[in-house]
């Protein structure tokens, strides 16, 4: 069998992460899943934005494009209505996905077209050197939070959710297998599709805000991390300073671009 | 069968895109053209096309990128406010090199400005609006059919030099209804992109032919390509170098600049014994042919150069005016914009005189007759 990296990498390394940075699991982690639904390479595009996690997509090989910053979901939007064969998976991060790009998010979302992003939540901007984003819980450090972060962040799971999302879903670098699967449901479901990965940063978010290492920060993902399934067992109480992984929400809406197509269906039969 | 028909320019431009291929429309509304969007909202799934209104004026040329990859023609619409927002996409579109057609109704700015009132104050923005260096075709319609043609002339434009095509209409021009004959769809010549002549495992995509411009994939066809902002060499991937850098940015300018004479569109009215020239474009250019001719009767020779493409701006030809007249007037709605550039290739040889209005209404045939019977 042909290996994964050579069917599905292009061959460009050294990669520009640094060393201890979750975004290769979590790129491997999709992948994987495209390799379990056994899309086809050549009607599979991955669009991203502008960030760490954004340069995912100079990585795989298929019909990539790596956008502008925060318009990622835009550029996918007009891919995936242009030809809706085409499976179209969005890359993106906390800052790229959820500050410049927050408005196209929850659109997106609320058009419930076709296309399944994955949010590299690493909280912060790698890219460039550490200033908080939105998912950057408060009172953290940053460059730009030199005294503390003032700032709520976001639950950007129950932010898709209400602007319409009908599949959300969360991971982690350390649950990688989980995050394939969760992926690959994603991939699946026919509408938008959100799945925040936790990865971690340990050169700009940890070192700031001493949580260790990498491998302390994956143990971390491991201690905070509570099913779906186990949450439902748990108090309020138990479930303080945890977050849920798994699929969070699942539901059927009618799909945008199938939507459209009855539209000119209509029209070319000159109904209005 | 040929319509004759009563359209406006906003409408002309709408069904000159339809005429052209475009089967994709993603916008945002804004006066003065929120027609182009809503004729396009009711035609485009008539012939199979799709229409999108975004969240923004940002996501709406995002939008037409993204489906200008799939190998559609694409079209979006603005004024000043949006076209400010649209510039960042405008500056990926050209280093990307992916064809996408911007139509912009001027209207009063800075700012919300005058929404509904005429300017033609975008004129620098559109050929600098975008940061860095970069090349720029915009084309002016001044009437209701020329919005139908130059529509399908920014089509070709795009297609051929693969980047973005401004089509810089002004309120006058996009609001106003005229006699237009439209021939059948079917006789129009599509423009057609030029695609890759290898397979996949040998093509490279941002690899020029000798027209500085590279055969470009749909997505989907198995090409498997990477698009980006950064600058890339001609794999298409991201390399920072200063070799690559610079070939980049020379070929960009290269591919428009060799062909500047083809690119080049203009009209002359009454110039061949002329000693003075109006230099004009889009909605100001019908109060000059009304003005020229009122000049003509009291027996001043004026004519007309009507810019038609305007970016690249044609320095050849406007220099060889300024050896013929012994005064050029350029009259616009701003502060004064183009006049700059027709000094710049005049350089001096005869005297430049602005006639700029910015008080929201047009300059009148009259005025502009007292202006020169005064120079």
């Amino acid at each position: 069998m042909e290996k994964l990296i050579e069917k599905y990498y292009r061959p460009r390394l050294p990669h520009i992460w640094c060393p201890g940075c979750g975004n290769g699991i979590v790129t491997s982690s999709i992948i994987k899943a495209i390799d379990k639904l056994g899309l086809d390479q050549d009607k599979t595009v991955i669009v991203s934005g502008i960030g760490c996690s954004s340069r995912a997509s100079g990585y795989l090989n298929f019909d990539t494009v790596h956008s502008l910053h925060g318009r990622a979901l835009p550029v996918a939007t007009g891919i995936k209505l242009a030809d809706p064969e085409l499976n179209v998976i969005v890359i993106t991060g906390d800052g790229d996905g959820t500050a410049i790009g927050g408005n196209h998010f929850i659109h997106t979302a609320r058009r419930n077209i076709n296309l399944t992003v994955i949010l590299f939540n690493n909280n912060i901007y790698g890219m460039t050197g550490g200033q908080y984003s939105p998912l950057t819980p408060t009172d953290s450090k940053a460059t730009t939070a030199p005294y503390g972060t003032l700032e709520r962040a976001f639950d950007i799971a129950e932010l898709a959710k209400a602007a319409g999302a009908t599949y959300v879903a969360r991971g982690t670098a350390f649950h990688a297998n989980m995050l394939v699967d969760v992926i690959a449901k994603g991939i699946s479901h026919d509408g938008f599709s959100l799945i925040e990965a936790v990865t971690q940063c340990p050169i700009y978010f940890g070192r700031q805000n001493k949580k260790g290492d990498a491998s302390a920060m994956l143990k971390t993902q491991r201690d905070n991390a509570v099913t779906v399934e186990a949450a439902k067992k748990l108090s309020p109480e138990q479930l303080e300073g945890k977050f849920k992984i798994g699929v969070l929400h699942q539901s059927e809406a009618p799909e945008y671009t199938k939507q459209y197509q009855a539209i000119i269906d209509r029209a070319q039969k000159g109904a209005k | 069968m040929a319509k004759v028909l009563l359209l406006q320019g906003n409408q002309a431009c709408a069904e000159g895109a339809i005429a052209a291929g475009v089967t994709f429309f993603a916008g945002y509304p804004i006066t003065p053209s929120t027609e182009i969007a809503e004729i396009m909202a009711k035609r485009l799934p008539e012939v199979g096309g799709k229409f999108i209104q975004m969240e923004d004026e940002i996501a709406g040329i995002g939008a037409i990128v993204g489906a200008s990859l799939t190998g559609k023609k694409v079209l979006t619409a603005t004024s000043g406010p949006g076209f400010s927002l649209k510039q960042e996409f405008i500056g990926y579109a050209t280093i990307a090199e992916v064809p996408i057609v911007i139509a912009n109704v001027q209207r009063v700015g800075p700012s919300t400005g005058q929404p509904t009132a005429p300017a033609q104050g975008d004129m620098m923005q559109a050929r600098w609006g975008t940061h860095g260096d970069h090349p720029v075709i915009a084309l002016t319609p001044a009437s209701v059919p020329e919005c139908f043609t130059l529509t399908i002339k920014a089509y070709e434009l795009s297609e051929k030099y693969r980047m973005p095509v401004l089509l810089m209409l002004d309120e006058i021009i996009g609001h106003m209804r005229e006699k237009i004959e439209i021939p059948d769809y079917d006789t129009i010549e599509k423009p057609v992109r030029k695609g890759p002549r290898v397979g996949p495992s040998e093509f490279k995509a941002y690899e020029p032919d000798s027209d500085g411009v590279p055969p470009m994939a749909d997505f989907g066809t198995g090409y498997r390509y990477h698009v980006t902002g950064l600058v890339h060499d001609e794999t298409g991937f991201p390399n920072g170098s200063p070799a690559a850098t610079e070939k980049l940015l020379k070929r960009l300018h290269e591919k428009v600049e060799r062909d500047i004479d083809k690119i080049t569109m203009y009209e002359e009215y009454k110039l061949d014994d002329a000693e003075i020239a109006i230099v004009t474009y889009g909605g100001t250019a019908r109060s000059a042919y009304a003005a020229i001719d009122m000049a003509r009767e009291e027996g001043i020779k004026v004519g007309m150069f009507r810019l038609i493409s305007v970016w690249p701006f044609p320095e050849k030809e406007i220099a060889q005016l300024a050896q013929k007249v012994k005064v050029i007037v350029v009259p616009e709605l701003n502060y004064g914009q183009m006049v700059g550039e027709v000094k710049k290739a005049v350089e001096g040889k005869v005297p430049v005189k602005p006639m700029s209005k910015y008080d929201s209404e047009p300059i009148s045939p009259k005025e502009l007759l007292e202006f020169v019977k005064n120079l």
